[in-house]
This record gives structure tokens, C-alpha cells and sequence, in this order.
């Protein structure tokens, strides 16, 4: 698996930043569903019933302008993680305990 | 005085070559070609003589040898004179250990065949 | 005005448009094997059939009553799409590794594969999906209505009534030609998929047109359009807050749950890498298609008169205002909207209702024992084309009966709030091994049952169903049974009082049934593997000891996913193995990735009860019991290349074992060969040299003497082509064998080796398939030749059957093609099939059919040395020889 490179050790350093980076780019995409949740819930906190009331305007650019940055933000990460790299370095990281 | 000879062989060839051979020697030569059922025809047609092939449809000759010498109406004191084309000395050291009367290989020379039946059938 | 003629001629002109996008992709498909269509693009526009009429005409009617509400419906799906690498990938992945091919299969397959629950999804899928496909009969018609309406349009409200039983039956045409060409998973519905793609576009590029249309040709610019709105009725709008989240989430859940969108994202996903790009594709095809709803909707309402029904702004519109061109183009984008969601709506149907509900009765109704009996591709194929048709008269027929009416509109979320009863048994089913199949069960059942009591049957209105009575107070006065307001919570909507109570006590039961009971064993492996999918890529082990045999289970393989598919799978893992030929070792790991490749065709459920059948035994023995109980230990201490190693070792193993039997055997043959040689030259001789001895001595007639020559003439021409045969067969083992290459048509090839075979009809009655035969070869024609008269003769020869008859097939594949002869006579038993390739095995008692035995041994050689293979193929009910041969020979051992 990657962690097998059997030259040197700079090689193995260099492996281990990118699998780091993948996996934060993968703690990132986990993340990214999350935080759009909150802020598209968000609207119902917002002053509808003082006077002037919320323009439907603000509403529009507010939504769809939070819609496009969402796209691009999860454009940008589906881009970089490689999807066909295994899970994990250990497998054993992330197996469950087994059942009792 | 025996002039009856029973050929089981198969090759349908060999069997006019050998039939002409003896008939006109003057035996009553009868020809069965198939392996399976060659023990009864031995016994209903009582010959005075069998010429037995190895390589038969259904069963082989040496089969037929053992049944002939050993089975329960052994005829013991039948002459067998037996016939192959493989020819190698494995085959003759069967055939006489079976009990063959006389082994023989092909091909054969008329003259030949015909002075082992008449020593063979001799009375 | 537009007439009635125009408009049915623009729909007729694009459906036919639609058949050749289908007809075009199908053919493209089967040259290059669908890498032109493997494109992510493709897969993101055939995920837009979450955008159906009711979205094309109802989202602006949507925010022309309630607002900003209706970006709900499209906020959940973003939100899931963004989510991808949480569920969707997982979905996907396991979709391919257990070869899923619908919703009601996959939750049936993670529960232990029951049949049950597959019934169970399938029909709570189809209570859910018919009355959605009313509602896209019903969006065409309205639309066909509001030209009707236009005057001096000159036709009648008669004359497109009966436009949606049309509809329906071109639709069913449709997804019956391109629905159910292909029985494997794995083959794509290329056609139907490209053709949703085209639609997708259209669609997209109707609403962005109008909205175009309305926002700078109408209002004249975008801040302008803004200040409308501002000044518009949508200005009071405010959210209501438990609305507003719960048809986010309901949104959501139908994304994942939706049997169509199912079939799409996860069914006809060809590669993972897709989703990766359709995860913001997807979310921007939304975004455009919801950008101009408010702005319609703003200018409708000031545009048009009160009693105006918002739904069909999109084309009343462009109507009102004169634009003719661009509300034909509106109407195609309804009507797009309206068949692609239909079409695959009903492929997906369709599928559960032939793999779970008639395959099940057609496979117990048969008692003879697993699929040997009668051809069940042809009963698969069948039985889906007639769900089809079922699917698609249900849709039309609740059409009719709700009258089209009111009670219609409101359908698009009652659709979804049913469907989505599976999302509990899927997510649990996939993150959680604990959960089990009584839970799963249990918990849609209620879910079920909570969605038809407080939502569905109040649906068709107070007194339709449910009287006024109980809608008002409860059954027998239970107050708290009242379907808009169980356990006495009246404040909330409908449609998420229904979600949240379904949700709510459907997760409650699936939690709590699955912590209190045990579930079975193969549920539990399921559960490992599709948990565990990312970590553990190995199949499910359920079959530790298995009596099947390598040929009955090809013989099953071949009815289903077909022979050629079945062939190539079998001799790959005979190849895998180390095993020539088409017969691998029965293995649970053959075993395994057989049932996954039949449950491609036919469920999983239905495909382990068939392998069960055959294997012996449907129950999970001991040592699955123990592997059940060590699996997840050894997923922690699974190491991949331990695996690959040992593996290897096994392979080498077994190729060594091979080889030391194969050398054995030949030690033995070699003796036997010798003899064998002794005998077929000394025969002849024999007869050679008593009949010359005889014509020698004289004596007799004339007649005799002519015929014992005959004989001598006759002996010795056998002898010399047994000699030829060998030293033949010596020259092709060696090599030495000069090839003349040539060029020539397969068909002239087997022509003239019939011809030379010169065999009787009434001896064997030969059926060829000449369309088959029209391949150009270049190779060596008459070795070939002579290859094919071999097995021609043999036929004749051997064939027992009381009516003999050989059939020659040809298939031509990319580099390769096989020539098939197969008569109809006993069939070769395992033994034989490995010997009849050997020389002098002429099988037993055939002694006098002349040939020393060294044909096929001849046709062996000649086909290797062309570079190409001949080998017995079992499994086809007869003696069956295939003659594989490139297009072009490769010049071997010269």
C-alpha cells in the first residue's frame, strides 16, 4: 500500500504529507454538507416580522449567492481528492471493533 | 474328426482373408466380431478350434482368454490360437500366461496360420 | 395562432428526434462499447430527471402561492450532492460491488436478501411513483389544453382528452424498446440514458429561454426585474420555519430514495469518478433551472388576470404576450420534463416488480430445480416488458380516475414523502451493521402505514376515502388518530407532519427490533459487506462448501446473462485459476462473484435462491457461522498482500498439480501411443499381405481376384493416409508446417468444407446461420478448411440423435471470431472432453468408424499453429466444438 516506498526516507516524507493532505481534503468534504445545512437554515433567524421587513431581493442574492459559492467550494474539492485512493493508510484506524 | 474353427475378430478384411484361407483347406470356418458376447457363442457353437483377436469392439481378447480358461464351464482343453497387431512382447507374455495354445502377430503369413490350425486341431 | 396540426407535429417531430438520439446512442454504444458515452457530463444531465413537469410548470406556481418556499425541493438534493462523499459514494460503490440494480434489491440484498422486503420497497415504491406519473400525464394535457384555450386555435377540449392515453402508449413503446434491450446491469441502458441527457438539455434551455424572455425583454435588466419583485405580493412572503426545514430534508431524502433517481445515480453510474463531478454539476443544473421561477412568477402575477392558474405561467406567458416560437419551445421543455421522468420512473419500476415479485413466483412455481429448466432470460425479459406495460396503464389509469382534478397538484410531495419511508432501512443499512432485517422491515411497514393514513388517503379529498368524520375527530372518535394531527400536533403542515411522524416511529421501530432481536447469518455478512464496502473488497463469503458442479453452474449462467457473457466469465475464472479451458474449480469465491453477476440480472434475493438451489444448499453451514463471527477480526488483520500471496501460491499450486497429472498421463500415453501406432499399421498390412500371398498362389476365379485386389488396393491407400495423418500431426507439433496465407469470406470457407465432407442430409441436417458467417478472414484457408470437415465428418459420424443435426454459429469479435458446431447428439462426459483432443482417442466402441483416431488431434494443432484454438464446450446439450480464429492469422513457431 503507500506507505511501502522501500527508498529513502525523503520519498516516504513526501508520501506521507500527500496522504495527509488527501485526507483533509476528504475531513473537508465531510465538513462542506454540514456548514451549508446551518447557513441555509439561516434565513429563518433573520428580522421577518420588524417594520421594513426583508426585502425579497436580499433574499434572492443571499440564497442563490450562498448556492454558487457552495458549488464552486465543493467543485474545488472534488477536483483534488482522489477518489480510487484507499481509504486509509491502516485499515485498522478505522475498522470497527468487532462485535461482542 | 473336428474341421469346425470359430474367428472372432473384427477387421471385416482380415476375416475374408482368413476364411478363404481355411475353407479352402477344407475347415467350416465360423466368425464372430464382437468382444462382448464372444464367451457364449464359444460355448453354444462348441468349435474345435478358436482364433482369437485382442483388439475387439466392447471387450478385449485377453478378457475373453481368461473367461474361456477359468470361468465356470472352463473349457480348459479348447485350442486358442490368438491374434494381435500390437505385437509386443508384453502382449505374448499375457497370452501365454492366460493360457493362449498358440500366439501369434500380424500380419501373418497364409502358410502360417493355416499349419498352426491343422497342428492346433490335430485329433 | 397555433394550430392543432403545428403542435402535434413539433411533439411528433421530437419524439422521433428522441428515438434516433436512443437508436444512434445504442449503436454507438455497441461499437466502442459505450466509452463514448462514459462521461460524466452525460451522467450529471441524466440526474436531472429529478426535475420533472411538476418542477418545470409547478415550481413557478409554487412561488407565485408560497414564495421562496420552492428552493426547498431543490436546497435538500444540493445539500446531499455536496454531501457525496458521505452517502452517495458509499451507495454508488456498494451498488457496484453487489451489482444492485434498484432500491427494493438493495435493501433486500443488505437484509440477509430477503424476498420479503424486496416485495415490501417494490410496493411501497409503486404506491408511490404511479400517481406521480399521473401527475406528468396530466402536466402534457394541461399544457395541450391552455393552446386549446387560445382563440381560434380551432380544435375542442374533445380532441386532447384523449392525448394522454397516447402519450401513454408512446412512452411505453419507448421504454419497451430501449428499456429492455439489455438484461445485465453491467450493459447500460445507453439509449434511454442519452436520450434523458438530450432532454435534460431541452428542458433546461425552455425555462432559461422564458426567463431570458422575461427578465430583459419584459422588465428590461436585472435590477429592474429585482425592484418588481420587491414591489410583488412575494414581498410579504416569510419562511415558515418547521416547512421550510422539513421539505428540505423530505427533498433531500427523495434524492436518495426516489426509485428513478435510484436507477440513474447509482444503476446506470458507469464510473465513480462521475459522481465526483456531477457532486457540483448536479447543484449548478438546479441552480439554473430554479434562477428564473421568482421572476416568472413576478410577471405573471402583474401580467396576467387573477383567475390566471399560475402553474402554467411558463407558457401563458409567452402565449399573452405573442411569442409563439418560444411557447412551443416552453411546451417541448414540459414535455421533455414530463417522458424522461416517466420513462425511467417506469425502467425502475419495473425491474423491482420483475425481480422481486414475478421471478420469486416463477421461481417457486417450478419445482424441477434452479434455472436448468427453460430459459430464464426469456421469462426475465418477458416479465419486465410486461411490467412495463402494468406501470405505465396504472399511471393512466389513475389518471382518469382522480379526474385530473386539484387533488393531482398537491401529489409531488405526497409522492415523496412515501418513498422516502425506505431512507431509515438505507442509511442504517449502510452505516450500521447492528441493523437488521426485522427492524428494517418493521420500520417501513409503519412508515407505510402512517404515510397512507395521514397523508395519502386524505389526499383524494375529505369523504373520497376517509370520511369527514374521522378527518375531523379520529376513528371511532380517537382524537388522537386524526390524520392531520396524531397524538393531538395540529400546528404542523400536512405534508411534515407526516414526515416527521413516519420518520420518527419508522427509525424508532428499525432502532429498537434491531438492538432486540438477532438477525440471521447471511444478513450479518451482507451487513459486514456493505458496511465495511470501502475496506473489505472481497466478496461475501456464503458458500464454504458447495456440491455444484462447474457445468450446471454455467448451464444456468448461459440462460440468464447469456452464453457469449457467461462463456467469457467461466473461462476467465478457469484461466484465473490456472485451468484451461471453460470449467473452473468450484470455489466460494466462484460461487460468490457468480451470484453477484446473475443478481445484476435478477436481484440478489432471486439469484442466491437459484445459486442455492444448484449449490445444494440454501441454508449457511458452520463454517460460514465461524466466518461470520471471525470477520471482523480479520478485517483489522487482513492484509492485502498476505491475500494476493497466498493466492498466487494456490495458483501456482494448481498449475503444478496439473502439470505433474498432465505428465503422468502423457508417460502412460506415450506407451499406449506406440502400441496404438503398431496396431493402425499392422491392421492394414496384415490383410495386404494375406491377400497378395493368396493372389500369388493362383487358383482362382476371375471374380475373387478382382475383389481381393480391390481389398489390397483399398488397405493400402488407408495405410498411406494414416502415415500422411502422422507424419502431419509430426510436422505441426514441431512447427515446421508451412502456412499458406490467403484471404477469404468465413462463409466460402464452410461451404466448401461441407461440400468436401459430402454428408447426406438425411445423415445429418446441417443449420447455419449464413448472415453470422460474413467475416473476412485471412488466415490459411484450406488448413481451415480441412479443421471444419474434420468436424463436420465427426458429426456425421458420431452423432446418435434419431433425427442428427449439427448447427454451425460464427460471432465475430474485435480480434477474434468463433465458429461454434454443435450437434445434438449424447454429450461428451467431463472425462472425455479433456481426452478427445488426443491422439488415437477415438472414444469407446466406435472401432469401425474408420479414422485411426488423430483428427481432432490434426485440428488442434493446425488451429494453434493459425494462432487461434479449437476446445470442447460444455454445457450446450450436445457435442459442441468451438473453433476460435483471429481475423488475422499470426505466423506461429515459424
Amino acid at each position: 500500500m503507500t506507505g511501502a516506498a522501500p527508498e529513502g526516507r525523503r520519498r516516504v516524507a513526501y508520501l506521507e504529507r500527500g496522504t495527509y493532505r488527501q485526507r483533509r481534503y476528504r475531513d473537508a468534504a465531510r465538513i462542506l454538507p454540514l456548514f451549508a445545512t446551518v447557513l441555509f437554515l439561516l434565513p429563518l433567524f433573520w428580522p421577518w416580522d420588524d417594520a421594513p421587513g426583508v426585502r425579497p431581493s436580499v433574499t434572492i442574492v443571499y440564497l442563490f449567492g450562498l448556492w454558487l459559492v457552495l458549488i464552486g467550494l465543493t467543485a474545488l474539492l472534488s477536483r483534488r481528492i482522489r477518489i480510487d485512493a484507499p481509504e486509509s493508510e491502516n485499515p485498522a484506524g478505522v475498522a470497527e471493533a468487532p462485535e461482542a | 474328426m473336428g474341421r469346425r474353427v470359430l474367428l472372432i475378430e473384427d477387421e471385416p478384411n482380415i476375416i475374408e482373408a482368413i476364411s478363404f484361407i481355411l475353407s479352402k483347406d477344407g475347415w467350416t470356418v465360423h466368425t464372430h466380431a464382437d468382444g462382448e458376447t464372444a464367451v457364449d457363442r464359444v460355448r453354444d457353437g462348441a468349435p474345435d478350434l478358436v482364433i482369437l483377436d485382442v483388439m475387439l469392439p466392447g471387450r478385449s481378447g485377453f478378457d475373453i482368454l481368461r473367461d474361456l480358461r477359468e470361468g465356470a464351464e472352463a473349457a480348459a482343453d479348447l485350442p486358442i490360437l490368438m491374434l494381435t497387431a500390437r505385437g509386443q512382447q508384453r502382449d505374448r507374455d499375457m497370452a501365454e500366461q492366460l493360457g493362449a495354445t498358440r500366439f501369434m502377430t500380424k500380419p501373418f503369413s497364409n502358410s502360417e496360420v493355416l499349419e498352426t490350425v491343422r497342428a492346433l486341431a490335430a485329433p | 395562432m397555433i394550430s392543432f396540426n403545428l403542435l402535434i407535429a413539433v411533439s411528433l417531430g421530437y419524439v422521433a428526434f428522441l428515438f434516433l438520439v436512443a437508436f444512434a446512442a445504442e449503436r454507438r454504444a455497441r461499437r466502442d462499447r459505450g466509452q463514448w458515452l462514459r462521461n460524466p457530463l452525460v451522467y450529471t444531465l441524466s440526474l436531472s430527471i429529478y426535475c420533472t413537469a411538476w418542477t418545470f410548470y409547478g415550481a413557478v406556481g409554487y412561488a407565485a402561492r408560497s414564495g421562496f418556499e420552492y428552493l426547498t425541493i431543490y436546497l435538500g438534493p444540493t445539500i446531499v450532492m455536496i454531501g457525496w462523499w458521505w452517502i452517495l459514494r458509499k451507495l454508488v460503490r456498494i451498488g457496484k460491488t453487489q451489482r444492485i440494480t434498484s432500491v427494493a434489491d438493495l435493501i433486500s440484498s443488505r437484509f440477509g436478501k430477503s424476498t420479503a422486503l424486496g416485495v415490501l420497497v417494490t410496493l411501497l415504491a409503486v404506491a408511490g411513483t404511479t400517481p406521480y406519473i399521473a401527475l406528468q400525464l396530466q402536466s402534457v394535457t394541461q399544457s395541450l389544453a391552455v393552446f386549446a384555450a387560445q382563440p381560434g386555435s380551432g380544435w375542442d377540449a374533445g380532441e386532447f382528452e384523449g392525448a394522454a392515453i397516447w402519450i401513454a402508449v408512446g412512452l411505453a413503446l419507448f421504454t419497451l424498446i430501449f428499456g429492455t434491450r439489455n438484461l445485465d446491469v453491467n450493459e447500460r441502458h445507453h439509449g434511454v440514458v442519452m436520450a434523458i441527457a438530450v432532454e435534460a438539455v431541452v428542458k433546461l434551455f425552455a425555462l432559461i429561454a422564458v426567463g431570458v424572455f422575461v427578465v430583459w425583454g419584459m422588465a428590461g435588466g436585472v435590477s429592474e426585474m429585482l425592484a418588481r419583485i420587491d414591489a410583488s405580493a412575494i414581498a410579504d412572503w416569510q419562511p415558515v420555519p418547521h416547512r421550510w426545514v422539513g421539505l428540505i430534508f423530505l427533498s433531500g431524502a427523495a434524492l436518495l430514495t426516489l426509485p428513478r433517481m435510484f436507477q440513474v445515480m447509482v444503476v446506470e453510474n458507469a464510473d465513480e469518478k462521475h459522481l465526483a463531478t456531477a457532486s457540483w454539476a448536479f447543484p449548478l443544473y438546479v441552480l439554473a433551472m430554479s434562477l428564473f421561477v421568482v421572476p416568472i412568477a413576478v410577471t405573471g402575477l402583474n401580467l396576467l388576470p387573477d383567475a390566471a392558474n399560475p402553474d402554467l405561467f411558463v407558457l401563458t406567458i409567452p402565449l399573452a404576450t405573442g411569442n409563439e416560437s418560444l411557447a412551443i419551445l416552453s411546451f417541448l421543455g414540459g414535455f421533455s420534463s414530463a417522458t424522461s421522468m416517466v420513462i425511467v420512473a417506469t425502467i425502475a419500476l419495473a425491474t423491482m416488480v420483475s425481480n422481486h415479485i414475478i421471478a420469486p413466483i416463477w421461481l417457486s412455481s417450478t419445482q424441477t430445480g434452479a434455472a436448468l429448466s427453460g430459459d430464464v432470460r426469456g421469462v426475465i425479459v418477458m416479465s419486465r416488458r410486461i411490467s412495463i406495460a402494468v406501470i405505465l396503464a396504472l399511471g393512466y389509469l389513475y389518471f382518469r380516475l382522480s379526474g385530473g382534478g386539484a387533488a393531482l397538484a398537491s401529489i409531488g410531495l405526497i409522492s415523496f414523502a412515501g418513498v422516502v419511508q425506505v431512507l431509515p432501512a438505507m442509511i442504517a443499512g449502510i452505516f450500521w451493521r447492528g441493523a437488521n432485517r426485522i427492524g428494517a422491515g418493521t420500520g417501513i411497514v409503519i412508515g407505510f402505514a402512517i404515510w397512507a393514513w395521514t397523508l395519502f388517503l386524505p389526499s383524494f379529498g375529505a369523504g373520497a376515502v376517509l370520511s369527514e368524520a374521522v378527518m375531523a375527530e379520529g376513528p371511532f372518535g380517537w382524537g388522537w388518530l386524526q390524520p392531520y394531527g396524531l397524538f393531538g400536533i395540529t400546528g404542523l403542515d400536512p405534508v411534515v407532519h407526516t414526515v416527521f411522524w413516519s420518520m420518527f416511529f419508522n427509525t424508532g421501530a428499525l432502532v429498537t427490533l434491531s438492538v432486540l432481536t438477532f438477525p440471521n447469518p447471511i444478513e450479518r455478512l451482507q451487513g459486514a459487506q456493505f458496511v465495511n464496502v470501502f475496506e473489505n473488497s472481497a466478496g461475501a463469503r456464503t458458500w464454504a462448501q458447495s456440491a455444484a458442479r462447474a457445468e450446471d453452474l454455467l448451464i444456468m449462467a448461459q440462460r440468464i446473462i447469456g452464453h457469449a457473457e457467461a462463456q467469457a466469465m467461466f473461462r476467465q475464472e478457469a484461466r484465473a485459476q490456472g485451468i484451461d479451458g471453460y470449467l473452473p474449480e468450484v470455489t466460494p469465491d466462484l460461487i460468490g462473484r457468480l451470484e453477484r453477476m446473475l443478481a445484476g440480472s435478477v436481484g440478489a434475493a432471486t439469484a442466491h435462491a437459484m445459486v442455492g438451489q444448484l449449490t445444494g444448499s440454501a441454508a449457511v453451514s458452520v463454517e460460514d457461522l465461524i466466518a461470520v463471527a471471525d470477520e471482523t477480526a480479520q478485517i483489522v488483520e487482513y492484509s492485502n498482500r498476505l491475500e494476493a500471496k497466498s493466492a498466487e501460491q494456490e495458483r501456482t499450486a494448481r498449475a503444478l498439480r496439473e502439470a505433474n497429472e498432465k505428465l503422468t498421463a502423457i508417460s502412460i500415453q506415450k506407451d499406449a501411443f506406440l502400441s496404438q501406432v503398431s496396431h493402425e499399421l499392422r491392421t492394414p498390412m496384415t490383410s495386404i499381405r494375406s491377400f497378395s500371398e493368396i493372389l500369388r498362389e493362383g487358383e482362382i476365379d476371375a471374380e475373387a481376384r478382382a475383389r481381393f485386389a480391390g481389398i489390397i488396393h483399398q488397405e493400402s491407400t488407408r495405410l498411406t493416409r494414416l502415415l500422411d495423418d502422422l507424419l502431419d500431426l509430426s510436422y505441426l507439433e514441431n512447427g515446421q508446417v508451412q502456412l499458406d496465407l490467403g484471404r477469404g469470406s468465413l462463409a466460402d470457407v464452410l461451404d466448401r468444407a461441407v461440400m468436401a465432407a459430402g454428408v447426406p442430409g438425411d445423415r445429418l441436417a446441417l443449420r447455419r446461420d449464413s448472415a453470422s458467417e460474413r467475416v473476412q478472414i485471412e488466415t490459411d484457408l484450406e488448413r481451415l478448411t480441412q479443421v471444419f470437415i474434420n468436424l463436420i465428418t465427426n458429426a456425421a459420424k458420431y452423432c446418435d440423435a434419431d433425427r442428427p443435426e449439427l448447427v454451425i454459429r460464427a460471432r465475430a469479435g474485435a480480434e477474434t471470431c468463433e465458429v461454434d458446431f454443435i450437434d445434438n447428439g449424447t454429450p461428451l462426459d467431463a472425462e472425455a472432453q479433456v481426452l478427445i483432443f488426443e491422439k488415437f482417442s477415438r472414444l469407446a466402441d466406435e472401432g469401425k468408424a474408420g479414422g485411426a483416431g488423430l483428427g481432432l488431434a490434426i485440428c488442434r494443432q493446425i488451429m494453434e499453429s493459425l494462432g487461434g484454438g479449437i476446445s470442447y464446450l460444455p454445457g450446450q446439450g450436445g457435442p459442441a466444438f468451438r473453433v476460435t480464429l483471429r481475423h488475422r492469422a499470426r505466423m506461429a513457431a515459424q
